[in-house]
């Protein structure tokens, strides 16, 4: 990672733009953003060079962008599949076949929830809980996107068209 | 079907692309916010208005919205701050992320009039992270549209008012839901809930006078504001005016979001939602969210769903979320499921809710594969009980009020389930 520009132009001035949201010297408030920024721009993980670019961006101590960075479920801290796949388990989509969705997923990928497949095209993250699409269950997300009412048929061909 | 359903804080069926400026002016919208620029409607008015409509907190707690206004300082020094929680978390609730998709402008509207009535000047809407897709992009157009129209920012109108609204987008953690974990969150640091006293009124967001409030508390004040007290009170029942988004899902024909007025029996709520789904019987429901207390089919039945009714039956009105569950759950694996929640998101800040929600988890598990006895049912109480109430937010309480709910009305087919398994773990080996 060394080698890599590691927090290119464009999150920079994003994270600026950013931190102006928030009162002068109150520039700590913009760190979920620059670590979002900056794990975008990085395959969807986040590097310790990483996070001490975006601590010297915003002129914070690296320890305030590390424990944040591994409070928070949506940062990844070692790295992950290009895609990430997010299958809800939680109460009201396990009532109507969440789980059975995810080992569905787990057996097609051949990988367990947490882990990545070999050729790095897919994350399926561990443990997912309630992302607010409840009376949509079964329902997944995949890089940002909700799918809802998600049968295992539908769940093969979302994944199968992932790049 | 007995009780219609209203539209206060969804956009009407018929309305379209609702989440546009031009919709949301033609059902009336920013009408009362532009008398505020126009200098002829006061901050007084608008927090008497809301405190007489009695609207109460739509996040969980229920609180009235118009005295947890009034607790802002008058008069102080600027900044002080309005902050919205549109990070929706609680399982089984989705509507405000529907408020956020359909009908931004409601809220954006909302908030304006509520730092109106409080004095303050900026506001964030903390949006949970994973809404990065659809809803946090329909809010930021929504913002832009009104910024350009000249309802956001500075100096606005001949009352030359501030109101800068900006987003904040969530990376993914239940607990800042809590508003002092959720400022905890705005301030760029972990969202470990904050002892209180003080309260975030006196001293919040970056140690300012502050108040949090829920997106749907804040899409309802709009709709306040142009129709008047009474015609809010009107809608629902005594102490519970107005409307809720009931999220409806679980073992139905047609989960969805179904705005009515509060006070809406169960049993209509459940017939706009199709009735239990495969023609099965209803066996239990959670009525608002995973965190309130579970009932029985027979006591839900009688219910109203409003504060009062739910909070006599043993439980509470909560989010509004209702979880239905047929008579085929598994009461012993649906709880698990809920335990490993409460378990994953504790801050782990307090020792209680830290250790215990991962005892309640893992003994649940244990009583699933066999290798529980129905003795340790009243260790898995004792540990709720130990958690609730020593912890410094709510969400021990949470993960505590389940474990004690469905043990009250299922104990025996825990007590069944321990047996079976335990038999067929032993069938497994012999």
């Amino acid at each position: 990672m060394a080698g890599k520009t590691l927090l290119p132009g464009r999150a920079r001035s994003a994270i600026q733009e950013s931190a102006a949201r928030f009162p002068a010297g109150r520039q700590r408030s913009a760190v979920l953003d620059a670590l979002r920024l900056a794990q975008e721009e990085n395959g969807g993980w986040l590097s310790v060079p990483l996070m001490d670019a975006v601590a010297g961006e915003l002129k914070l101590p690296p320890i305030q962008v590390y424990e944040v960075a591994t409070f928070y479920s949506m940062f990844e801290v070692r790295p992950v599949g290009r895609h990430c796949v997010s299958v809800c388990t939680n109460i009201s989509c396990w009532l109507r076949g969440g789980g059975e969705l995810l080992a569905h997923l787990e057996n097609r990928l051949g990988i367990g929830a947490g882990e990545s497949t070999a050729d790095g095209r897919i994350y399926l993250k561990k443990e997912e809980e309630c992302l607010a699409a409840c009376t949509g269950a079964p329902m997944m997300m995949v890089d940002h996107r909700y799918y809802e009412h998600v049968s295992a048929e539908d769940a093969d061909r979302i994944v199968g068209e992932l790049k | 079907m007995g009780v219609p359903l209203a539209h206060v804080c969804l956009p009407p069926p018929e309305a379209e692309k609702p989440w546009r400026l031009d919709s949301y002016r033609q059902r009336g919208g920013y009408s009362s916010w532009s008398r505020v620029l126009d200098e002829k409607l006061a901050a007084a008015e608008i927090l008497d208005t809301v405190k007489a409509s009695g609207l109460r907190g739509r996040g969980g707690a229920g609180f009235p919205t118009g005295l947890k206004w009034s607790f802002m300082p008058r008069d102080c020094e600027q900044p002080s701050y309005l902050v919205c929680n549109s990070d929706e978390s609680e399982p089984g609730t989705c509507h405000d992320r529907d408020i956020l998709r359909y009908n931004p402008h409601a809220l954006i509207e909302g908030m304006a009039l509520a730092a109106c009535a409080m004095g303050a000047s900026v506001g964030y809407n903390y949006i949970r992270g994973e809404f990065l897709g659809e809803p946090v992009p329909r809010f930021l157009a929504a913002l832009e549209e009104a910024r350009a129209a000249g309802l956001i920012g500075r100096g606005l109108g001949e009352a030359k008012v501030d109101f800068e609204l900006h987003p904040f987008v969530g990376a993914g953690a239940y607990i800042c839901g809590e508003e002092t974990g959720l400022l905890e969150s705005l301030e760029g640091k972990p969202g470990k809930p904050r002892f209180k006293p003080p309260f975030p009124a006196q001293s919040g967001l970056y140690g300012r006078p502050t108040t949090v409030n829920n997106t749907q508390t804040l899409a309802s004040v709009p709709a306040i504001l142009q129709n008047g007290a009474d015609w809010f009170k009107g809608l629902g029942t005594p102490n519970s005016a107005g409307t809720m988004i009931y999220s409806v899902s679980g073992h139905v024909e047609r989960p969805g979001n179904y705005e009515a007025p509060l006070g809406v029996s169960f049993n209509d709520l459940l017939e706009h939602a199709g009735g239990v789904w495969k023609g099965r019987r209803l066996k239990a429901v959670i009525p608002g969210g995973s965190s309130v207390p579970v009932l029985p089919a027979e006591i839900i039945r009688e219910c109203a769903m409003d504060y009062d009714s739910l909070s006599k039956a043993g439980s509470a009105l909560g989010t509004g979320a209702m979880i239905v569950m047929d008579e085929t759950t598994c009461m012993v694996g649906a709880l698990r499921r809920i335990a490993r929640f409460y378990y994953a998101e504790s801050c782990g800040q307090c020792t209680p809710c830290r250790e215990g929600t991962g005892w309640l988890y893992r003994m649940l598990t244990r009583m699933l594969e066999g290798r529980a006895q129905v003795a340790d049912l009243d260790l898995l109480l004792n540990v709720a009980n130990n958690i609730e109430g020593h912890t410094i937010c709510a969400l021990g309480d949470a993960a505590a009020w389940p474990v004690q709910s469905f043990l009250k009305h299922f104990r025996p087919e825990f007590e069944a389930k321990i047996l079976s398994s335990a038999s067929q773990r032993e069938a497994a080996y012999a």
